[in-house]
């Protein structure tokens, strides 16, 4: 029986390994694949408070983050692509005014 | 070691792992790759919290869904070596490391606060050989869960039309 701290834990590691990449990263699309990481970060801490209160409603958060991230990544791949198709690049530290 | 605690350590070092080829690979084929990883362990890591479904949601709109579209972006924008140029250590790099760690440390610190005696309530027997099944979760989601579950997918179709709108060079 592993005890539900290590799941904690675990899910805090990876949260922080998600942020560390989106502050580091300069390709926008390693940022959005560090933000997918961050978010199942937030699915794994959903899943292992369920598992420890023995209550399902976590399952289903965890099931309305999926839904969400799946909406984020098109919306996000989107803007990728616009951004790309009017400054020819998708380096973070090349895009820095809103206008163009 | 009993079995579980074998698997637990066995998918918790391959999500690390994996996690960790994400942000150091060069190039984002290389990145995505290792995220579709991070995502099958865990797939197992939940499976070890008997969330199956979740499970199956997870390879299925993670590793199947959305993965395929980041590599369809990925091609289409012929992206090859954009990974790290110029000096590898700079300010914004330091403090995003140390920002990442000291966040790392607090989280850390709370989790050990939790009561130890918490971990993981043993449920009845007939409780248990239905926890997490598409069946009971099906119940709550028509049930208590209804209005966000409808909320949801008028947020899909909201992100299919907004997904289109803003990538398309003209309507």
């Amino acid at each position: 029986m592993v005890p539900i701290p290590h799941y904690l834990t675990l899910a805090a590691v990876l949260f922080c390994m998600g942020m560390l990449g989106v502050l580091v990263r300069r390709n926008a699309l390693v940022v959005f694949m560090c933000i997918e990481l961050m978010l199942n970060a937030a699915n794994l801490t959903f899943l292992a408070f369920a598992r420890m209160r023995g209550d399902l409603s976590g399952h289903l958060s965890a099931f309305f983050i999926i839904a969400v991230a799946a909406a984020e990544a098109a919306i996000g791949l989107a803007i990728v692509i616009a951004v790309f198709r009017s400054r020819g690049t998708v380096d973070i530290g090349d895009i820095k005014t809103l206008k163009h | 070691m009993t079995a579980q605690e074998v698997l637990f350590w066995l998918f918790a070092a391959g999500t690390v792992g994996s996690a960790a080829g994400v942000i150091a690979a060069k190039s984002p084929i290389t990145s995505a790759m290792s995220l579709v990883a991070t995502f099958f362990f865990l797939a197992g890591i939940y499976v070890l919290l008997w969330a199956h479904t979740i499970a199956v949601l997870q390879v299925l709109v993670y590793a199947g869904a959305i993965m395929v579209l980041f590599l369809f972006v990925i091609m289409l924008l012929s992206l090859t070596d954009t990974g790290l140029k110029g000096p590898r250590l700079t300010f914004g790099r330091i403090v995003g490391a140390l920002a990442a760690a000291g966040l790392l440390a607090v989280l850390v610190a709370s989790i050990r606060e939790l009561p130890t005696d918490q971990s993981a309530v043993d449920l009845p027997p007939a409780q248990a050989a239905t926890f997490g099944s598409l069946h009971e979760l099906g119940k709550l989601l028509y049930g208590t869960w209804l209005l966000p579950f409808e909320a949801v997918s008028l947020l899909l179709l909201v992100a299919i039309v907004g997904a289109v709108v803003v990538a398309k060079p003209r309507i």
